[in-house]
């Protein structure tokens, strides 16, 4: 009795992991662009998440600025952190890693200085007309729920569309076949740069919604995100890959990977894991995963090789 | 059309590791030549295209193409004059992506890349007819990705890609010689139809003496970064493999490769 009583109280939460799970997962849509589009491992987000609650926050409390304006203003935000990345990278010759590391660090004391020295900066409900909150009363995680899809809907439709044109078809061609792309004419370094900018803005957005479902910005907000971005891309792959093919529906496992996460997350913590070893059960979790396909070629029997295709 | 002058390059240059790649290249091509080039292994062939298309600069000399200074422009940026096949199938083409992406995005080498759709229905209709040309069952693939073609129908599309809006220079570097001898004899067939077709400019890396004799107007021999051999017209169409054996001897390398000699 009690243990079903308990499977009740867990279904009965859920709305709020879903919710915190999409908004990472729309983060998981910016690494998506760098990870598997771009082919780049991207760290800037650590810190371009923080940028984007930090300057939402801040805009809306002390500013007075309309929240979706703010929003706006938080994404070009996102986009500059990530074009300093893709100038590290692709105009002074660091290696893409290293670059995002430093930009990372750098919007630290960028992003206090955005938060006047603080390291925190509430955000409160009842004051502000805020898009998105983990308040549960009066349906409200429904509507943030309902709000975030929204939000996802049109980001997915826009990146779809760009993907499709001119510029993003060579965006693409430079993260699958750099040589291929530069003999075709694409000026792979620009389009490294436009890649970089794009993901970190979506990530900044994410971050401005996350801000508003805790309640605050926070300077660590972003401590990590990179590895729940890649647990949400993994997860969704792994899940949803062979299924999904049509570009939508790989953005949209992204998305499911990242909700899948934070289920699983609130599970683990009610299951009694302590927050303070969250941390290191993610990147457990993103260990085992990206590990699967290592050992999976390596475990794998001696198969005879798959037939060619038929010319 | 193309102008190469007194071009070198060194790698690693004051290390052991020293590799004088092109000791002094000069050649000229008029336009409409088919030049077939042969060469020992570290001849320097590779090299030569890779000058001519950037990828690593000069140490010094010029290339010019109809008057057109291209010594000091970055290789993506000299691409709209180039068309240029690899050895490896996997190098000319982009894996994830569909066909017909693929050949979208050659068609747009050298224009701006815009926010329009990145292919149209009109080409698209283009690219049916072309594939259907090359009658390896293409045509009803255009959103196939790439990588899960045949290593032969991969190569058949880069050159597709390749001369798509005619290059004022085609290379082909070894652009069959991973290919399965039915293969390549039928990719090789393609690529005489194409530049006669189209004629283009054209220089072909190959290791297979009867090739470098059967195709072109004119054919070059390289060794240790110098061209040692330059012949074209009647005299190239009487030369016959044992000659160019030979020759190859003669130009003091003699480093002729068990392949060359196994595919002679």
């Amino acid at each position: 009795m009690n243990f079903l009583e308990n499977i009740w109280q867990f279904i009965q939460s859920l709305p709020s992991p879903i919710a915190q799970g999409m908004i990472w997962g729309m983060m998981a849509i910016g690494v998506y662009i760098t990870y598997k589009i771009l082919d780049v491992a991207d760290l800037t987000v650590d810190g371009s998440l923080a940028t984007g609650g930090a300057v939402l926050v801040v805009l809306t409390t002390q500013y007075g600025v309309n929240i979706y304006l703010a929003m706006l203003v938080a994404f070009a935000a996102g986009c500059l952190a990530g074009f300093a990345t893709g100038i590290l990278h692709t105009k002074m010759g660091i290696p893409a890693i290293l670059a995002g590391i430093l930009t990372q660090l750098a919007l630290y004391s960028i992003n206090l200085r955005i938060m006047d020295d603080r390291a925190n900066v509430t955000i409160n409900r009842r004051t502000f007309q805020l898009i998105v909150s983990s308040y549960a009363g009066e349906n409200q995680l429904y509507w943030t729920i309902g709000k975030c899809a929204l939000f996802i809907v049109v980001i997915v439709g826009v990146l779809y569309w760009f993907f499709g044109t001119e510029m993003g078809h060579s965006i693409r061609a430079t993260g699958c076949n750099l040589n291929m792309a530069r003999s075709n004419g694409i000026n792979t370094d620009s389009r490294k740069i436009i890649g970089l900018t794009i993901s970190n803005g979506i990530v900044a957005i994410a971050g401005g919604l996350l801000a508003q479902f805790s309640g605050s910005a926070d300077v660590n907000m972003g401590r990590g995100a990179i590895v729940i971005g890649l647990a949400a891309v993994i997860i969704g792959e792994v899940i949803f890959g062979k299924l999904f093919n049509h570009f939508i529906l790989r953005l949209l496992s992204v998305v499911i990977g990242g909700v899948l996460y934070y289920i699983v997350i609130s599970l683990v913590l009610k299951l009694g894991l302590k927050t303070n070893d969250l941390k290191l059960f993610s990147a457990l979790i993103v260990a085992i995963f990206l590990a699967i396909p290592h050992f999976k070629a390596k475990l794998a029997p001696r198969r005879p090789k798959p037939k060619k295709e038929v010319e | 059309m193309l102008k190469i002058e007194n071009v070198h390059k060194t790698f690693n240059p004051g290390t052991i590791n020293e590799k004088k790649a092109l000791q002094g290249i000069n050649l000229t091509l008029e336009s409409g030549d088919f030049v077939t080039v042969i060469g020992g292994n570290g001849a320097g062939k590779s090299t030569l295209l890779n000058m001519i298309t950037g990828v690593y600069p000069v140490d010094c000399g010029t290339i010019e193409i109809d008057g057109i200074n291209l010594t000091k422009m970055p290789d993506y940026k000299r691409a709209k004059f180039f068309g240029r096949v690899f050895q490896d199938p996997m190098m000319g083409t982009a894996a994830d992506m569909q066909i017909e992406e693929n050949l979208a995005l050659a068609l747009r080498r050298g224009k701006p890349r815009t926010l329009l759709p990145g292919i149209t229905r009109k080409e698209r209709a283009m690219f049916r007819e072309l594939l259907a040309a090359l009658d390896l069952g293409l045509e009803n693939r255009l959103t196939s990705k790439v990588g899960l073609l045949s290593g032969g129908q991969r190569q058949a599309i880069t050159l597709l890609m390749a001369t798509l809006q005619n290059p004022k220079l085609l290379m082909l570097d070894e652009h069959t010689a991973a290919l399965d001898p039915q293969t390549a004899a039928k990719v090789l067939e393609l690529t005489d139809q194409i530049v006669n077709r189209d004629k283009i400019t054209t220089i072909m890396i190959t290791h297979n003496m009867k090739d470098a004799i059967a195709h072109g107007n004119r054919l070059i021999m390289m060794d240790s970064g110098r061209i040692v051999y330059d012949v074209s017209g009647e005299e190239k169409q009487r030369l016959t493999v044992p000659e160019l054996i030979q020759k190859f001897s003669e130009s003091g390398g003699g480093m002729l490769s068990d392949r060359t000699l196994l595919q002679s």
